[in-house]
């Protein structure tokens, strides 16, 4: 068996990964949608997602620094390590980065975000129209680029998977 | 030639203007009501842009002073475009048949400091409603300022589609700031 991350390093890889699932079809769809009490719905839903990948995160950093993860197998090529340790680097970054550009977004626009409907955050920007407009383009781009480095994390899952049939998968998995 | 019916015209015009403080304009740059509803818990500010307005108030005779302020509906900004549209619509503010809001006061009633009672007619979207808010009035170099809030019922004034009940409250907290020059 390979070496693997520890459950709790698992369980929030996986978690993390469904949230920003629902979060970006959520906020794909909610964006074309005319106004309406659904339309509504669906942006509160949004926000608390943000939020929730936001608070994982910082655990999820917080467990790493603590518990250093497997060894990657041997014999990967140095072009590749460089190329993981990156596009982890990046994906770490932007799941502060997109939860952090969107209550940002918020707050510009004047809509606080008051987590599950319960908890309001504090307004990092007072209201500004230009400035959320600005935002909104970051939020939108910044989504963007994690789609792209989520492609490309995939495929490279895929093909360690597949191809080189090496067992890394394996390592975010839960098992002995 | 002056005509004596002009002059009595006058006379009267003088007496009944020292009895009771003129009413001043407020400035509307200056001037402010902002509308805060909440959507699923969220507070959200919408600002009315258009309105005018003019009050008489002296300290020393508060029992004697009036105020009656209008605001355009099709003024009030929320921010997005979208929403704007949205509350000019006939289920809202029905901004087309009822471009205007108003206030008039009845009465005024001092409750000590700085703090008095307003009582009068609320108007919003053809409906009439009286209501008496605490008004809060402070001098300052050159301006009068009177400040409150007060909450407004949407259903009472049948103010929205009840299919948004759902995701926004029926109480709207509206507050103002007016600023009146001297």
């Amino acid at each position: 068996m390979p070496p693997r991350y520890t459950p709790a390093a698992v369980g929030l890889h996986w978690l993390i990964a469904l949230l920003i699932a629902g979060g970006f079809g959520l906020g794909w769809y909610m964006t074309e949608l005319p106004l309406s009490p659904a339309k509504l719905k669906y942006y509160a839903w949004h926000k608390w997602i943000g939020v929730s990948v936001f608070l994982l995160a910082v655990l999820r950093v917080g467990w790493r620094l603590a518990h250093p993860p497997p060894p990657l197998p041997a014999g990967m090529p140095y072009w590749q390590l460089r190329a993981s340790a990156w596009s982890h680097a990046l994906l770490y970054l932007m799941i502060f980065l997109l939860p952090l550009s969107g209550w940002l977004y918020s707050s510009a626009s004047g809509y606080p975000v008051v987590y599950l409907g319960v908890l309001r955050l504090p307004d990092l920007v007072g209201k500004n129209k230009e400035l959320a407009g600005l935002l909104h383009e970051l939020h939108e781009l910044l989504g963007w680029l994690l789609l792209g480095l989520l492609a490309l994390h995939i495929a490279a899952a895929l093909k360690h998977h597949f191809l080189d049939r090496d067992g890394l998968m394996g390592r975010m998995w839960f098992g002995r | 030639m002056k005509s004596p019916i002009r002059s009595l015209a006058t006379l009267a015009l003088l007496i009944f203007t020292a009895a009771v403080p003129a009413a001043l304009a407020i400035d509307a740059a200056k001037s402010t009501v902002t509308a805060t509803f909440r959507q699923m818990n969220v507070p959200v500010d919408g600002e009315f842009t258009k309105l005018a307005g003019s009050i008489s108030f002296d300290p020393a005779h508060p029992e004697a002073a009036s105020a009656r302020i209008e605001i355009e509906t099709a003024g009030f900004d929320l921010g997005m475009d979208d929403y704007n549209a949205e509350v000019r619509k006939p289920e809202w503010f029905d901004s087309a048949r009822h471009p205007k809001a108003s206030f008039v006061s009845s009465g005024f009633k001092a409750l000590g400091a700085d703090r008095y009672l307003a009582s009068g007619k609320l108007s919003i979207k053809g409906k009439t409603i009286a209501i008496s808010l605490p008004v809060t009035v402070r001098r300052e170099a050159a301006v009068t300022v009177f400040e409150g809030s007060l909450p407004v019922s949407r259903e009472a004034f049948g103010i929205g589609d009840p299919g948004w009940n759902e995701v926004l409250d029926d109480s709207v907290s509206l507050r103002f700031h007016l600023v009146q020059p001297r």
